[in-house]
Protein backbone atom coordinates (compact mmCIF):
# COMPACT_ATOMS: atom_id res chain seq x y z
CA UNK A 1 0.00 0.00 0.00
CA UNK A 2 1.24 3.35 -0.81
CA UNK A 3 2.03 6.13 1.60
CA UNK A 4 -0.82 9.34 1.32
CA UNK A 5 1.76 12.50 0.63
CA UNK A 6 -0.71 13.97 3.10
CA UNK A 7 1.59 11.94 6.03
CA UNK A 8 4.24 13.29 4.98
CA UNK A 9 3.64 16.55 4.97
CA UNK A 10 2.03 16.10 8.38
CA UNK A 11 5.46 14.62 9.71
CA UNK A 12 7.54 17.60 8.28
CA UNK A 13 4.93 19.60 10.49
CA UNK A 14 5.22 17.47 14.20
CA UNK A 15 8.61 17.47 12.75
CA UNK A 16 9.17 21.54 12.62
CA UNK A 17 6.75 22.05 15.62
CA UNK A 18 9.62 19.90 17.99
CA UNK A 19 12.29 21.80 16.18
CA UNK A 20 10.12 25.44 17.16
CA UNK A 21 9.78 24.60 20.65
CA UNK A 22 13.96 23.99 21.24
CA UNK A 23 14.53 26.70 18.76
CA UNK A 24 12.62 29.35 20.63
CA UNK A 25 13.20 27.93 24.02
CA UNK A 26 16.60 28.65 23.07
CA UNK A 27 15.49 32.38 22.27
CA UNK A 28 17.76 34.92 25.38
CA UNK A 29 14.57 36.74 26.78
CA UNK A 30 16.03 40.29 26.02
CA UNK A 31 15.39 39.43 22.39
CA UNK A 32 11.61 38.23 22.57
CA UNK A 33 10.43 40.90 20.79
CA UNK A 34 12.65 41.10 17.72
CA UNK A 35 11.48 37.11 17.93
CA UNK A 36 7.73 38.27 17.41
CA UNK A 37 8.79 40.68 14.57
CA UNK A 38 10.57 37.89 12.49
CA UNK A 39 8.42 35.47 13.77
CA UNK A 40 5.49 37.96 11.72
CA UNK A 41 7.88 38.18 9.12
CA UNK A 42 8.49 34.46 8.07
CA UNK A 43 5.35 33.76 8.02
CA UNK A 44 4.25 36.16 5.55
CA UNK A 45 5.72 33.24 3.16
CA UNK A 46 1.98 32.98 2.81
CA UNK A 47 2.86 35.22 -0.19
CA UNK A 48 3.74 32.20 -2.22
CA UNK A 49 0.10 31.20 -2.24
CA UNK A 50 -1.02 34.46 -3.12
CA UNK A 51 1.73 34.62 -6.00
CA UNK A 52 0.23 31.25 -7.32
CA UNK A 53 -3.41 32.61 -7.03
CA UNK A 54 -2.93 36.57 -8.74
CA UNK A 55 -0.86 34.37 -11.78
CA UNK A 56 -4.08 32.07 -12.52
CA UNK A 57 -5.94 34.29 -14.62
CA UNK A 58 -5.50 34.73 -18.56
CA UNK A 59 -3.32 36.94 -20.15
CA UNK A 60 -6.63 38.96 -21.31
CA UNK A 61 -8.32 39.10 -17.58
CA UNK A 62 -5.76 39.43 -15.08
CA UNK A 63 -8.18 40.88 -12.77
CA UNK A 64 -10.77 38.08 -12.00
CA UNK A 65 -12.59 37.16 -9.09
CA UNK A 66 -10.16 34.82 -7.76
CA UNK A 67 -6.71 36.71 -8.78
CA UNK A 68 -7.78 39.78 -7.61
CA UNK A 69 -7.93 38.18 -3.45
CA UNK A 70 -4.21 36.95 -4.74
CA UNK A 71 -3.22 40.73 -5.61
CA UNK A 72 -4.54 41.90 -2.21
CA UNK A 73 -2.67 39.14 -0.34
CA UNK A 74 0.32 39.98 -2.23
CA UNK A 75 -0.01 43.28 -0.70
CA UNK A 76 -1.02 42.27 2.42
CA UNK A 77 2.63 39.81 2.74
CA UNK A 78 4.77 42.55 0.89
CA UNK A 79 4.13 45.10 3.61
CA UNK A 80 4.88 42.27 6.43
CA UNK A 81 7.58 40.69 4.78
CA UNK A 82 9.51 44.08 4.14
CA UNK A 83 8.03 45.68 7.57
CA UNK A 84 9.01 43.11 10.11
CA UNK A 85 12.47 42.14 8.46
CA UNK A 86 13.45 45.75 8.50
CA UNK A 87 11.85 46.37 11.58
CA UNK A 88 13.70 43.62 13.21
CA UNK A 89 16.64 44.61 12.31
CA UNK A 90 16.55 48.32 13.34
CA UNK A 91 15.86 46.59 16.49
CA UNK A 92 18.94 44.60 16.51
CA UNK A 93 21.00 47.26 15.44
CA UNK A 94 20.02 48.74 18.67
CA UNK A 95 21.10 45.75 20.73
CA UNK A 96 24.75 46.65 22.20
CA UNK A 97 27.66 45.40 24.34
CA UNK A 98 29.30 46.99 27.02
CA UNK A 99 32.31 49.50 25.99
CA UNK A 100 35.85 48.34 27.79
CA UNK B 1 10.72 24.64 -12.76
CA UNK B 2 10.04 21.08 -12.15
CA UNK B 3 7.99 20.31 -8.70
CA UNK B 4 10.48 17.92 -7.23
CA UNK B 5 13.10 20.84 -7.41
CA UNK B 6 11.21 23.68 -6.42
CA UNK B 7 10.27 21.26 -3.76
CA UNK B 8 13.73 21.36 -2.61
CA UNK B 9 13.98 25.34 -2.46
CA UNK B 10 10.95 25.17 -0.66
CA UNK B 11 12.89 22.87 1.75
CA UNK B 12 15.84 25.21 1.78
CA UNK B 13 13.90 28.29 2.82
CA UNK B 14 12.11 26.29 5.59
CA UNK B 15 15.74 25.63 6.70
CA UNK B 16 16.94 29.25 6.94
CA UNK B 17 13.75 29.83 8.53
CA UNK B 18 14.79 27.84 11.51
CA UNK B 19 18.50 29.30 11.39
CA UNK B 20 16.79 32.93 11.45
CA UNK B 21 15.13 31.67 15.16
CA UNK B 22 18.15 29.83 16.08
CA UNK B 23 20.60 33.10 15.25
CA UNK B 24 17.94 34.86 18.23
CA UNK B 25 19.56 32.81 20.78
CA UNK B 26 22.52 35.75 21.52
CA UNK B 27 22.53 39.65 20.33
CA UNK B 28 25.35 38.84 18.40
CA UNK B 29 24.37 36.39 15.94
CA UNK B 30 21.09 37.80 16.30
CA UNK B 31 21.54 40.12 13.01
CA UNK B 32 22.90 37.11 10.83
CA UNK B 33 20.06 35.10 12.03
CA UNK B 34 17.75 38.15 10.21
CA UNK B 35 19.73 37.68 6.60
CA UNK B 36 19.20 33.98 6.99
CA UNK B 37 15.20 34.98 7.24
CA UNK B 38 15.68 37.69 4.31
CA UNK B 39 17.27 35.08 1.96
CA UNK B 40 14.94 31.82 2.44
CA UNK B 41 12.13 34.82 1.69
CA UNK B 42 13.54 35.74 -1.62
CA UNK B 43 13.99 32.06 -2.71
CA UNK B 44 10.57 31.17 -1.73
CA UNK B 45 9.18 34.33 -3.69
CA UNK B 46 11.96 33.52 -6.87
CA UNK B 47 10.98 29.54 -6.92
CA UNK B 48 7.44 30.26 -6.96
CA UNK B 49 8.07 32.88 -9.98
CA UNK B 50 9.96 30.03 -12.17
CA UNK B 51 7.27 27.32 -10.77
CA UNK B 52 4.18 28.99 -11.57
CA UNK B 53 6.25 29.78 -15.02
CA UNK B 54 3.59 32.73 -16.24
CA UNK B 55 5.70 35.96 -16.99
CA UNK B 56 3.38 37.71 -18.80
CA UNK B 57 1.49 40.92 -18.04
CA UNK B 58 0.45 39.60 -15.23
CA UNK B 59 3.66 39.32 -13.13
CA UNK B 60 4.34 42.98 -13.68
CA UNK B 61 1.16 43.30 -11.70
CA UNK B 62 2.52 41.08 -9.26
CA UNK B 63 5.55 43.04 -9.12
CA UNK B 64 3.92 46.52 -8.56
CA UNK B 65 1.74 45.02 -6.01
CA UNK B 66 4.77 43.89 -4.35
CA UNK B 67 6.50 46.63 -4.18
CA UNK B 68 3.54 49.28 -3.38
CA UNK B 69 3.54 47.05 -0.26
CA UNK B 70 6.84 46.37 0.17
CA UNK B 71 7.48 50.62 0.38
CA UNK B 72 4.58 50.98 2.98
CA UNK B 73 6.13 48.15 4.93
CA UNK B 74 9.36 49.33 4.16
CA UNK B 75 8.24 53.40 5.74
CA UNK B 76 6.51 52.41 8.78
CA UNK B 77 9.51 50.00 9.75
CA UNK B 78 11.79 52.95 9.87
CA UNK B 79 9.23 55.62 11.41
CA UNK B 80 7.98 53.73 13.96
CA UNK B 81 8.80 54.93 17.06
CA UNK B 82 10.12 51.64 19.57
CA UNK B 83 7.73 52.31 21.63
CA UNK B 84 5.17 51.65 19.44
CA UNK B 85 6.25 48.14 19.27
CA UNK B 86 3.30 46.07 20.59
CA UNK B 87 0.68 47.70 18.59
CA UNK B 88 3.06 47.46 15.31
CA UNK B 89 2.95 43.80 15.95
CA UNK B 90 -0.32 43.37 16.48
CA UNK B 91 -1.15 45.42 13.07
CA UNK B 92 1.19 43.11 11.54
CA UNK B 93 -0.37 39.81 12.65
CA UNK B 94 -3.84 41.30 11.80
CA UNK B 95 -2.26 41.60 8.22
CA UNK B 96 -0.85 37.71 7.77
CA UNK B 97 -4.39 36.77 8.83
CA UNK B 98 -6.09 38.51 6.51
CA UNK B 99 -3.70 37.36 3.69
CA UNK B 100 -4.36 33.92 4.86
CA UNK B 101 -7.93 34.48 4.27
CA UNK B 102 -7.73 35.84 0.88
CA UNK B 103 -5.41 33.11 -0.06
CA UNK B 104 -8.17 30.82 0.99
CA UNK B 105 -10.78 32.49 -0.76
CA UNK B 106 -8.89 32.70 -3.85
CA UNK B 107 -8.11 28.74 -3.60
CA UNK B 108 -11.81 28.09 -2.78
CA UNK B 109 -13.44 30.11 -5.83
CA UNK B 110 -9.92 28.81 -8.41
CA UNK B 111 -9.48 25.40 -7.28
CA UNK B 112 -7.62 24.30 -10.33
CA UNK B 113 -4.73 27.08 -9.80
CA UNK B 114 -3.71 25.28 -6.83
CA UNK B 115 -4.80 21.85 -8.85
CA UNK B 116 -6.68 20.66 -5.57
CA UNK B 117 -9.82 19.91 -8.21
CA UNK B 118 -12.75 21.76 -9.40
CA UNK B 119 -15.31 24.16 -8.16
CA UNK B 120 -18.26 22.05 -6.80
CA UNK B 121 -15.66 19.04 -6.56
CA UNK B 122 -12.55 20.01 -4.26
CA UNK B 123 -10.75 17.57 -3.06
CA UNK B 124 -11.95 16.60 0.88
CA UNK B 125 -8.78 17.62 2.46
CA UNK B 126 -8.05 20.11 0.87
CA UNK B 127 -11.14 21.64 1.65
CA UNK B 128 -10.74 21.23 5.46
CA UNK B 129 -7.17 22.69 4.98
CA UNK B 130 -8.16 25.88 3.79
CA UNK B 131 -11.40 26.04 5.97
CA UNK B 132 -9.40 25.93 8.81
CA UNK B 133 -6.31 28.45 7.19
CA UNK B 134 -9.34 30.48 6.26
CA UNK B 135 -11.09 30.39 9.53
CA UNK B 136 -7.69 30.53 12.02
CA UNK B 137 -6.56 33.57 9.99
CA UNK B 138 -10.35 35.33 9.87
CA UNK B 139 -9.64 34.99 14.11
CA UNK B 140 -6.20 36.33 13.83
CA UNK B 141 -7.16 39.45 11.44
CA UNK B 142 -10.14 40.55 13.63
CA UNK B 143 -8.91 39.79 17.15
CA UNK B 144 -5.28 41.60 16.24
CA UNK B 145 -7.92 44.44 15.05
CA UNK B 146 -8.82 44.61 18.57
CA UNK B 147 -5.24 44.05 20.54
CA UNK B 148 -4.29 46.93 18.16
CA UNK B 149 -6.98 49.34 18.78
CA UNK B 150 -6.67 48.51 22.26
CA UNK B 151 -2.54 48.73 22.89
CA UNK B 152 -2.50 52.10 20.55
CA UNK B 153 -5.50 53.55 22.88
CA UNK B 154 -8.18 54.06 20.30
CA UNK B 155 -10.12 51.32 22.70
CA UNK B 156 -10.17 51.78 26.52
CA UNK B 157 -7.76 48.98 27.62
CA UNK B 158 -10.61 47.77 29.97
CA UNK B 159 -11.94 44.23 29.57
CA UNK B 160 -15.62 44.50 28.02
CA UNK B 161 -17.22 41.20 29.47
CA UNK B 162 -20.69 40.76 28.74
CA UNK B 163 -23.74 37.95 30.33
CA UNK B 164 -23.48 35.02 28.13
CA UNK B 165 -20.34 35.87 26.81
CA UNK B 166 -18.46 32.39 27.71
CA UNK B 167 -21.59 30.43 26.33
CA UNK B 168 -21.78 32.64 22.79
CA UNK B 169 -18.20 32.17 22.04
CA UNK B 170 -18.72 28.44 22.76
CA UNK B 171 -21.52 28.39 20.67
CA UNK B 172 -19.59 30.13 17.68
CA UNK B 173 -16.96 27.62 18.14
CA UNK B 174 -19.48 24.71 17.64
CA UNK B 175 -20.52 26.72 14.19
CA UNK B 176 -17.59 26.83 12.79
CA UNK B 177 -17.05 23.19 13.32
CA UNK B 178 -20.62 22.35 11.57
CA UNK B 179 -19.94 24.68 8.68
CA UNK B 180 -16.86 23.23 7.98
CA UNK B 181 -18.79 19.77 8.08
CA UNK B 182 -21.34 21.17 5.90
CA UNK B 183 -18.85 22.94 3.67
CA UNK B 184 -17.22 19.30 3.23
CA UNK B 185 -20.51 17.99 1.95
CA UNK B 186 -22.09 20.54 -0.32
CA UNK B 187 -19.14 22.79 -1.54
CA UNK B 188 -21.16 25.64 -1.27
CA UNK B 189 -19.81 29.29 -1.45
CA UNK B 190 -22.29 30.66 0.90
CA UNK B 191 -21.16 28.35 3.63
CA UNK B 192 -17.80 29.22 3.10
CA UNK B 193 -18.48 32.74 3.19
CA UNK B 194 -20.40 32.41 6.68
CA UNK B 195 -17.57 30.73 7.72
CA UNK B 196 -15.30 33.38 7.24
CA UNK B 197 -17.94 35.79 8.55
CA UNK B 198 -18.18 33.95 11.60
CA UNK B 199 -14.72 33.68 12.39
CA UNK B 200 -14.07 37.42 12.25
CA UNK B 201 -16.90 37.52 15.06
CA UNK B 202 -14.93 34.91 16.76
CA UNK B 203 -11.79 36.93 16.95
CA UNK B 204 -13.43 40.17 18.16
CA UNK B 205 -14.97 38.32 20.68
CA UNK B 206 -12.09 36.56 21.95
CA UNK B 207 -10.05 39.62 22.68
CA UNK B 208 -12.75 42.20 23.83
CA UNK B 209 -12.84 40.65 27.33
CA UNK B 210 -9.05 40.34 27.74
CA UNK B 211 -7.24 43.47 29.71
CA UNK B 212 -4.31 45.92 28.48
CA UNK B 213 -1.99 44.41 31.55
CA UNK B 214 -2.71 40.73 29.95
CA UNK B 215 -1.53 42.06 26.19
CA UNK B 216 1.39 40.26 26.30
CA UNK B 217 -0.14 37.15 26.41
CA UNK B 218 -2.87 38.02 23.98
CA UNK B 219 -0.13 39.20 21.61
CA UNK B 220 1.73 36.05 21.67
CA UNK B 221 -1.45 33.66 21.25
CA UNK B 222 -2.05 35.98 18.09
CA UNK B 223 1.28 35.04 16.86
CA UNK B 224 0.30 31.23 17.44
CA UNK B 225 -2.31 31.58 15.66
CA UNK B 226 -1.22 33.59 12.40
CA UNK B 227 1.76 30.77 12.41
CA UNK B 228 -1.18 27.95 12.28
CA UNK B 229 -3.43 29.87 9.90
CA UNK B 230 -0.29 30.07 7.63
CA UNK B 231 0.32 26.17 8.17
CA UNK B 232 -3.11 25.49 7.29
CA UNK B 233 -2.57 27.46 4.23
CA UNK B 234 0.68 24.84 3.58
CA UNK B 235 -1.04 21.95 3.70
CA UNK B 236 -3.62 23.22 0.96
CA UNK B 237 -0.55 24.25 -1.45
CA UNK B 238 1.19 21.36 -0.24
CA UNK B 239 4.09 23.74 0.23
CA UNK B 240 7.02 22.78 2.53
CA UNK B 241 8.27 25.59 2.79
CA UNK B 242 4.93 27.63 4.37
CA UNK B 243 4.38 24.17 6.28
CA UNK B 244 7.61 24.75 8.39
CA UNK B 245 7.31 28.27 9.38
CA UNK B 246 3.95 27.79 10.28
CA UNK B 247 4.91 24.76 12.44
CA UNK B 248 8.02 27.37 13.91
CA UNK B 249 5.48 30.53 14.33
CA UNK B 250 2.94 28.76 15.90
CA UNK B 251 5.43 27.34 18.26
CA UNK B 252 7.20 30.01 19.14
CA UNK B 253 3.69 32.07 19.81
CA UNK B 254 2.75 29.13 22.19
CA UNK B 255 6.07 29.11 24.03
CA UNK B 256 5.83 33.08 24.71
CA UNK B 257 2.40 32.67 25.40
CA UNK B 258 3.28 30.18 28.23
CA UNK B 259 6.79 32.24 29.42
CA UNK B 260 3.97 35.32 30.05
CA UNK B 261 0.67 33.47 31.64
CA UNK B 262 3.39 32.05 33.75
CA UNK B 263 5.73 35.43 34.87
CA UNK B 264 1.97 36.59 35.93
CA UNK B 265 0.95 32.95 37.79
CA UNK B 266 -2.01 32.80 35.48
CA UNK B 267 -3.38 29.82 33.38
CA UNK B 268 -3.81 30.12 29.59
CA UNK B 269 -7.41 29.88 30.29
CA UNK B 270 -7.97 32.00 33.51
CA UNK B 271 -6.41 34.90 31.05
CA UNK B 272 -8.12 34.15 27.83
CA UNK B 273 -11.39 33.91 29.43
CA UNK B 274 -10.39 37.68 30.76
CA UNK B 275 -11.90 40.16 33.19
CA UNK B 276 -8.86 40.01 35.77
CA UNK B 277 -9.13 43.61 36.58
CA UNK B 278 -12.21 43.99 36.52
CA UNK B 279 -13.55 41.12 39.40
CA UNK B 280 -10.79 42.62 41.73
CA UNK B 281 -11.30 46.46 41.64
CA UNK B 282 -14.32 45.79 44.03
CA UNK B 283 -12.69 44.82 46.98
CA UNK B 284 -9.13 46.62 46.92
CA UNK B 285 -11.32 50.00 46.88
CA UNK B 286 -12.62 49.83 50.19
CA UNK B 287 -10.37 48.48 52.45
CA UNK B 288 -8.20 52.00 52.11
CA UNK B 289 -7.07 53.27 55.51
CA UNK B 290 -4.56 56.30 55.29
CA UNK B 291 -1.17 54.24 55.52
CA UNK B 292 1.50 56.60 56.04
CA UNK B 293 3.92 57.42 53.78
CA UNK B 294 7.39 58.91 53.38
CA UNK B 295 7.90 60.83 49.83
CA UNK B 296 10.83 62.58 48.96
CA UNK B 297 12.05 64.73 45.86
CA UNK B 298 14.97 65.15 42.95
CA UNK B 299 17.89 66.43 45.56
CA UNK B 300 16.78 63.24 48.24
CA UNK B 301 16.95 60.70 44.99
CA UNK B 302 20.28 61.85 43.96
CA UNK B 303 21.88 62.04 47.10
CA UNK B 304 21.02 58.17 48.21
CA UNK B 305 22.10 56.77 44.88
CA UNK B 306 25.11 59.51 44.34
CA UNK B 307 26.27 57.79 48.26
CA UNK B 308 25.20 54.19 47.13
CA UNK B 309 27.67 51.31 45.85
CA UNK B 310 24.90 49.50 43.46
CA UNK B 311 21.76 50.57 42.23
CA UNK B 312 19.27 48.43 40.25
CA UNK B 313 16.95 49.74 38.15
CA UNK B 314 12.90 48.06 37.79
CA UNK B 315 11.77 49.46 34.74
CA UNK B 316 7.58 49.02 33.57
CA UNK B 317 5.11 50.09 31.26
CA UNK B 318 4.87 53.39 32.87
CA UNK B 319 8.76 53.88 31.85
CA UNK B 320 7.18 52.94 28.19
CA UNK B 321 4.53 55.21 28.32
CA UNK B 322 6.46 58.61 30.29
CA UNK B 323 9.19 57.72 27.29
CA UNK B 324 11.70 58.13 30.02
CA UNK B 325 14.65 55.66 28.71
CA UNK B 326 16.61 58.28 27.65
CA UNK B 327 16.67 60.19 30.55
CA UNK B 328 16.93 57.08 32.22
CA UNK B 329 20.18 56.09 30.68
CA UNK B 330 21.83 59.72 30.97
CA UNK B 331 20.89 59.13 35.32
CA UNK B 332 22.72 55.74 35.00
CA UNK B 333 25.57 57.60 33.11
CA UNK B 334 25.82 59.97 35.52
CA UNK B 335 25.97 57.83 38.25
CA UNK B 336 28.53 55.45 36.73
CA UNK B 337 30.72 58.62 36.47
CA UNK B 338 30.68 58.66 40.59
CA UNK B 339 31.65 55.09 40.70
CA UNK B 340 28.11 53.14 41.19
CA UNK B 341 27.68 49.97 40.19
CA UNK B 342 24.08 50.23 38.37
CA UNK B 343 22.06 46.98 36.85
CA UNK B 344 18.52 46.79 35.13
CA UNK B 345 16.22 44.23 36.17
CA UNK B 346 13.27 43.02 34.16
CA UNK B 347 9.94 41.64 35.42
CA UNK B 348 8.67 38.84 32.17
CA UNK B 349 5.25 40.80 31.78
CA UNK B 350 6.72 44.23 32.01
CA UNK B 351 5.60 46.33 29.83
CA UNK B 352 3.13 45.28 26.74
CA UNK B 353 4.50 42.40 24.92
CA UNK B 354 7.73 40.28 25.19
CA UNK B 355 10.84 41.71 25.76
CA UNK B 356 9.42 45.26 25.30
CA UNK B 357 11.55 46.62 28.32
CA UNK B 358 14.89 45.30 26.08
CA UNK B 359 14.15 47.17 23.69
CA UNK B 360 13.39 50.36 24.92
CA UNK B 361 16.79 50.30 27.08
CA UNK B 362 18.68 49.02 23.97
CA UNK B 363 17.26 51.92 22.16
CA UNK B 364 18.64 54.30 24.95
CA UNK B 365 21.99 52.95 24.07
CA UNK B 366 21.91 50.73 27.43
CA UNK B 367 24.40 47.49 26.82
CA UNK B 368 22.35 43.97 27.33
CA UNK B 369 24.81 42.85 29.31
CA UNK B 370 23.48 44.90 31.96
CA UNK B 371 20.44 44.00 31.58
CA UNK B 372 19.21 41.16 34.27
CA UNK B 373 16.18 38.90 34.04
CA UNK B 374 14.13 38.18 37.13
CA UNK B 375 15.81 35.11 37.98
CA UNK B 376 19.32 36.37 37.21
CA UNK B 377 19.35 39.18 39.29
CA UNK B 378 16.30 38.04 42.04
CA UNK B 379 19.38 37.69 44.53
CA UNK B 380 20.98 40.86 44.20
CA UNK B 381 18.42 42.72 45.80
CA UNK B 382 19.73 42.08 49.23
CA UNK B 383 23.24 43.40 48.28
CA UNK B 384 22.33 46.39 46.36
CA UNK B 385 21.75 50.03 48.22
CA UNK B 386 19.00 51.15 45.86
CA UNK B 387 16.44 49.73 43.66
CA UNK B 388 14.92 52.97 41.41
CA UNK B 389 11.51 51.51 40.52
CA UNK B 390 10.23 53.41 37.72
CA UNK B 391 6.82 52.63 35.73
CA UNK B 392 6.24 49.57 37.36
CA UNK B 393 4.22 48.32 40.26
CA UNK B 394 2.55 44.63 40.74
CA UNK B 395 5.59 43.38 39.58
CA UNK B 396 7.64 44.48 42.72
CA UNK B 397 4.38 43.85 45.25
CA UNK B 398 5.81 41.70 48.28
CA UNK B 399 1.83 40.83 48.81
CA UNK B 400 2.19 38.14 46.29
CA UNK B 401 4.63 36.41 48.45
CA UNK B 402 2.64 36.67 51.60
CA UNK B 403 -0.84 37.20 51.33
CA UNK B 404 -2.42 33.72 49.89
CA UNK B 405 -5.75 36.04 49.84
CA UNK B 406 -4.41 38.22 47.36
CA UNK B 407 -4.83 37.65 43.82
CA UNK B 408 -1.43 38.08 42.62
CA UNK B 409 -0.41 35.50 45.25
CA UNK B 410 2.06 33.26 44.01
CA UNK B 411 2.98 35.93 41.32
CA UNK B 412 7.11 35.61 40.79
CA UNK B 413 8.10 38.95 41.98
CA UNK B 414 11.46 41.23 41.88
CA UNK B 415 12.74 41.27 45.62
CA UNK B 416 12.51 45.18 45.48
CA UNK B 417 12.18 45.42 49.19
CA UNK B 418 15.28 44.00 50.34
CA UNK B 419 17.18 46.42 49.33
CA UNK B 420 18.61 48.88 51.64
CA UNK B 421 16.42 51.58 50.24
CA UNK B 422 13.63 51.84 47.66
CA UNK B 423 12.77 54.74 45.16
CA UNK B 424 9.51 54.52 43.63
CA UNK B 425 8.73 56.93 41.03
CA UNK B 426 4.81 56.76 40.44
CA UNK B 427 2.25 59.37 39.77
CA UNK B 428 0.21 58.93 42.50
CA UNK B 429 -0.58 55.86 45.40
CA UNK B 430 -3.29 55.03 42.92
CA UNK B 431 -3.25 50.88 42.75
CA UNK B 432 -1.59 49.15 39.53
CA UNK B 433 -3.32 47.55 37.33
CA UNK B 434 -4.34 44.36 38.78
CA UNK B 435 -6.28 47.10 41.12
CA UNK B 436 -4.47 45.65 44.18
CA UNK B 437 -2.42 48.24 46.79
CA UNK B 438 1.30 47.66 46.98
CA UNK B 439 2.70 47.07 50.17
CA UNK B 440 6.09 48.43 48.94
CA UNK B 441 4.79 52.14 49.32
CA UNK B 442 4.30 51.71 53.15
CA UNK B 443 7.61 50.10 54.24
CA UNK B 444 10.37 51.77 55.98
CA UNK B 445 12.93 51.83 53.43
CA UNK B 446 10.86 53.33 50.75
CA UNK B 447 11.16 56.65 49.93
CA UNK B 448 7.99 57.83 46.86
CA UNK B 449 8.68 60.19 44.34
CA UNK B 450 5.39 61.16 43.34
CA UNK B 451 5.74 62.53 39.62
CA UNK B 452 6.11 61.98 35.81
CA UNK B 453 8.55 58.90 35.22
CA UNK B 454 10.79 61.07 32.94
CA UNK B 455 10.53 64.36 34.38
CA UNK B 456 11.51 63.13 37.78
CA UNK B 457 14.60 61.38 36.52
CA UNK B 458 15.81 64.13 34.37
CA UNK B 459 15.72 66.45 37.72
CA UNK B 460 17.91 63.89 39.04
CA UNK B 461 19.84 64.12 36.60
CA UNK B 462 19.98 67.63 37.26
CA UNK B 463 21.13 67.55 40.55
CA UNK B 464 23.15 64.46 40.56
Amino acid sequence: MEIDPFIFRLSIFILSIFVGYYVVWSVTPSLHTPLMSVTNAISSVIIVGAIIAALSGSSENIFENSTIFGFLAIILAAVNIFGGFLVTQRMLQMYKKKKK
Amino acid sequence: MSANLSAIFYLISGILFILALRGLSSPETSRQGNYFGIAGMIISIIVTFLSVGNFGPGFIYVLVFLLLGGSVGAFIAFRIPMTAMPELVAGFHSLVGLAAVFVAISAFLNPEAFSLGMVGNIKLASLIEMSLGAAIGAITFSGSIIAFLKLRGIMSGAPITFKGQHLINLLLGLAIILLIYYLCISQSSNIFWSLVLISFIVGVLLIIPIGGADMPVVISMLNSYSGWAAAGIGFTLENTALIITGALVGSSGAILSYIMCKGMNRSFFNVILGGWGATDQATSGQAKEQKPVKSGNADDAAFLMKNASSVIIVPGYGMAVAQAQHALREMVDSLKKNGVKVSYAIHPVAGRMPGHMNVLLAEANVPYDEVFELEEINNDFANCDVAYVIGANDVTNPVAKSDPQSPIYGMPVLDVEKSKSVLFVKRSLSPGYAGIDNDLFYRDNTLMLFSDAKKMTEEIVKSL
